[in-house]
Order: structure tokens, then sequence, then C-alpha cells
């Protein structure tokens, strides 16, 4: 196979491409289509509580089209990281849409399906026998964390990819995967130098963001031989030039130059990015160097505690030129409130804090600018340990805020804009990611199971 | 005097993973990103200063092949926690953008 060409259908599964894109590249004869499903930008919610990001509605719209384009075209379809954070109840769900399209479209295929979900003994073993190793920044993990995790990931490299396609899968959904093993697999299993294979799905993961001016998601596009690759967006109003593949290294990576995976880490140092038209690029000269021990990242996330929040406004020049002083009063109210209501005791059981928006919502205690403008927006935010309490100590917060004096004005003041009856909103449960880990499998599948099914 | 979002065709702040945090000053042409870069107008200890770091946690990596400086810190606070101001992290370049640039 002297080479492999690839169709990357989306940045992230659910957010949409041109159908018209998608029909120009399989004019192209891609071997295979690929689509990342999942990130960890949009915070700790999803892997923490099994919700997806988009609707079931935009998966399904962006898979139909995939599987019919694929399915025509005799090629696999492989998805990775399914419906956010690919735990095993989000894989579920994408395969219950696929099985849907396939019923309402009559495709019939082999599906293999990964799961990345880990089991919490199995972690545990590891942890005691020194198998656990953290990453940059990582907090503290023992067989507590794994205990309080509500879900815990392990992000797959290419290997059971390879495995599901070995055995006839002709489309496979994945649990947490590396965002680059989705476009690897197929390449490195038919052999392709692994240097040049890594660097075009790093190029690819992300579909059209490696454009000159990216104004829509869309399909991207890449032909890898052995020692390059050609990236050339199949939408004509797209353009990719040197400058915009070589930045895309720094897209939500530490390093532009180093890209690490489970079997080893892509070096970008070397590699050089010439135009062949005015809209596409080749790119040759990175290098591959296999890891010495292969390694599984791992996702973690646990409950923080259930959260009410209140949002509202100042508008009143007086209460804004002592805005420090009004707020500062406004929270111990606040809180004495709360314990003549609750009982002394009741400070251990929540936590109150403010965001000021138009001081410094945007970056904290960070911030360095000291002025504010004609208004400012507040949200007041209870955290506790179940809702029924954070919604119960947040509806003190609200009478007392709202009221809250200063000097200057004598008599009852209203003195928060709340724009909405009830003033407060429950959040629901809210998550964090507990752990920034790599564990040392015995081999490359053994964290990852895999089904089939005849679809 | 110049700003450095006068020079520059993109200033961006994002999560690399929920644990880091990295910015990405993108130059519009080689003469501007050599100078600024040997100047050292983006480097370790402003970030230290303004983001209350120690320079030995910032990483300052120039690249070359896009005329770009990247800087990765910890994370101010772990993405969606409770203390974190911005999930993405995708507003914390703001004092980059009006820096002085000789």
């Amino acid at each position: 196979m002297s080479e492999i060409r690839i169709l990357s259908a989306t940045g992230i599964l659910g957010s949409g491409f041109r159908e018209e894109t998608l029909k120009r590249a399989m004019r192209l004869k891609p071997d295979f289509i690929g689509a990342d499903s999942g990130s960890t930008d949009p915070g700790p919610h999803y892997l923490g509580s099994g919700d997806t990001l988009f609707s079931d509605s935009a998966y399904k719209r962006d898979l139909r089209l995939i599987l019919l384009a694929a399915r025509a075209a005799k090629i696999p379809a492989i998805i990775g990281s399914a419906c956010t954070s690919g735990s095993d109840p989000q894989l579920e769900r994408l395969v219950t849409i696929a099985r849907e399209i396939a019923r309402e479209e009559k495709l019939s295929f082999k599906l293999g399906m990964i799961h990345s979900e880990q089991n919490k003994n199995y972690l545990k073993r590891k942890l005691r026998e020194g198998k656990v190793r953290p990453l940059a920044n990582a907090p503290e993990f023992n067989e507590q964390v794994i205990d309080r995790s509500a879900h815990i990931v392990g992000m797959a490299g290419i290997e059971p990819f390879v495995e599901a396609l070995e055995h006839g899968a002709e489309v496979v959904i994945a649990g947490r995967s590396s965002d680059t093993s989705i476009f690897s697999a197929i390449p490195v299993m038919r052999g392709l130098n692994p240097a040049t294979v890594w660097h075009a799905a790093k190029i690819l993961e992300c579909g059209a963001a490696c454009v000159v001016m990216r104004k829509y998601p869309d399909c991207m596009f890449a032909t890898v031989r052995d020692d390059h690759f050609i990236v050339e967006p199949p939408n004509p109003e797209y353009r990719c030039d040197p400058a915009s593949i070589a930045s895309h290294n720094l897209y939500e990576n530490s390093t532009p130059y180093e890209l690490v995976e489970p079997s080893g880490v892509l070096n970008t140092f070397s590699a050089k990015y010439e135009a062949v038209s005015d809209r596409a690029v080749k790119v040759s000269g990175s290098t591959f160097k296999a890891a010495e021990r292969y390694t599984i990242k791992l996702e973690g996330a646990e409950l923080a505690g259930y959260q009410s929040i209140i949002i509202g406004s100042v508008r009143d020049p007086i209460i804004l030129r002592q805005f420090d002083s009004w707020l500062a009063g406004l929270t111990r109210a606040a809180k004495d409130r709360i314990t003549a209501v609750f009982g002394t005791g009741i400070e251990a059981k929540y936590r109150f804090d403010v965001r000021v928006f138009g001081r410094n919502a945007t970056m904290g205690p960070l911030e360095n600018e000291t002025r504010i403008g004609h208004e400012v927006g507040l949200l007041f935010q209870v955290t506790a340990d179940t809702q029924e309490l954070a919604t119960a100590l947040i509806k003190s917060v609200s009478h007392i805020a709202v009221h809250y004096p200063v000097p200057e004005w004598t008599g009852l003041i209203t003195s928060i804009a709340y724009p909405y009856s009830p003033s407060e909103i429950a959040r629901g449960p809210c998550y964090r990611f507990n752990m920034n880990h790599v564990v040392e499998p015995e081999s490359p599948l053994e964290m990852f199971g895999i089904e089939y099914e005849q679809v | 005097m110049m700003r450095l979002w006068q020079v520059t065709k993109l200033i961006r702040s994002k999560n690399s993973g929920p644990f880091e945090l990295t910015f990405d000053v993108i130059f519009k042409d080689r003469e501007t990103y050599e100078k600024v870069r040997d100047a050292k107008l983006i480097s370790a200890e402003w970030f230290a200063r303004t983001y209350r770091l120690t320079p030995e946690v910032v990483s300052v990596i120039h690249y070359d092949a896009a005329n770009a400086i990247k800087v990765t810190i910890p994370r101010p606070a772990i993405s969606g926690d409770v203390d974190d101001t911005d999930v993405f992290g995708g507003q914390q370049y703001g004092p980059l953008v009006d820096l002085e640039v000789p």
C-alpha cells in the first residue's frame, strides 16, 4: 500500500460539516472516514455525569451522513471518544444512535465497540504495583480518589482500533481514545511510516481547524505516503498554507514540537511545510520515537457538590463607588443570616462565592485591572453537599443581598437587579477532574474491552 | 510604540488538558517575531509576575515554523472546578494584548 487517503469528517462529531463537502471528499476516494467525538475542553460535567455536549439529533445528523457515505463506498468509519468523554454510558448512547440509523437507512455492517471505562479494582492493583505515574500538575492520586470517581476512562491508542479492524469491524465506535489514534490506526496497520502518519493525524483530528480562516466546522482530507503527506481541504471555500498547517501543532498542546501518544512520541522539530498549490500543503520530516513503556492516560471526575446560583447586576453609582466595602458587608450579612437560620455548624457545610462581572469574573484573583464601569454583574454561588441545601441557603442570600444598604441612602433600597424569577437557579451536581496520570498496562489491549455486533 | 496585538495575527489562550493553560502568540511576519523573540519580551518572568507563579513552572517555546511563541503554565484552577473562572481557558490572554513591542 503506497498511500492512504483519509477523510476527517469534522473536528468533533455533533458540531457539523457540510453535506456537500462530504460528497466532494468522497469523490477523492478515501480509504476510511474518521471523526473524533470527544474533548475535555467543556469541563468535568460530561465525564462526571455521562451527559453529552451535543444533542442526540446533532450526533445523529453527522453520524448518518458518515455511515451512509462509508457504507456506499465500502470503507471503514471510525469514531473515537463517543459523546464527549467516551465513558460506557456515552459509548452506549452513540451505539444506540448508530443502530437507529442502520434501521432507518437499511444499512448493515459489523460494528466494533471499544470500551474505555476503567475497572476500579484494576486501577487499585496497578497503583499498588507502582504502575501509575503522575503527569504535569497532577492532583494527589490514591485509592480514595479511585473510589470517589463517578467515571474513569483510559485514553486508547491505535491498538484497540487495529484489533477491531482486523476482526472485520466495518464501523468502529470507541470510548475515550486519543484524537490522533482514530486517524493513525489504519495507516500504521498497513505499514506506513508512523512519523508521517501521526503528524497527519494531528492535523486531521480537528477537521477544518487547520485552514487559514475557518468560518464553520467542516471536513478535511489528507493523502498519506511513507515519507510525506499532503493536506488539502475538500471545501473549495477553504485553503491551507504552510503557516496554517504549522500553526495547528500549537493548538491544545503544551508544545508544538511533541505529541505524546501511548506508543511513543511524535517530534515535529525538523518537519518541513511546503505549499504544493495555493490551498494544499506537503508535510515531511517529522520523527517518531517508540515509547520505552507503553502508557495509557487516565481521566476521572468526581462529585464536587451541588450548586445554586443567583445572577444580578448593580447600576447605582453610589453603590459602585464603594463597591468593595458594600460587597464585603453584603457577604458578611448573608453568611450571618445563613447561620441564624440553619444554626452554628452550618459554616462547614457550604461554600459561598461571588463572581463579579465587570471587575474580575474572567481572571479572578489574578486580575490587575481595578477600574469598574457603569454597572457590574454579580453571580452568587453556593456549593453544598445536596441540591436541597444549596438552594435553601441561597434563598437566604437572595433576600439579604437585594436590600443591602449603603449609608448615603436612607430608607429601604433595592440594590440589585435580578433578571429572573425565581432569582435562584439550581445548577445540579458539579464535578471535578481528579486525575492526570498514566498507567502502564501489561499489553495495549488490556484496558479496553472490544465487543462486536452485526448491525 | 506598537502593541502586541498590532504585530500578531493571533493571541490566544486555551486549555492544554484540564491541568494546564497554554498561550499562543502568532506573529504576522518573521522579522517582528524574531525581534520580539530576541528581546525576550514574552518571558517566563513576565508570565510568572502576571499569573503569580514561579518562573520555573513556566514553559516558553519559540516555534519558528509558525513565527509563534508558545507559553504553557499550570492552570490557576482545574478546569471547571469550583474555583475556576474559565472552563475552556480561552479568555486568559487579556494582559498580553496591549503589551508594548520595542
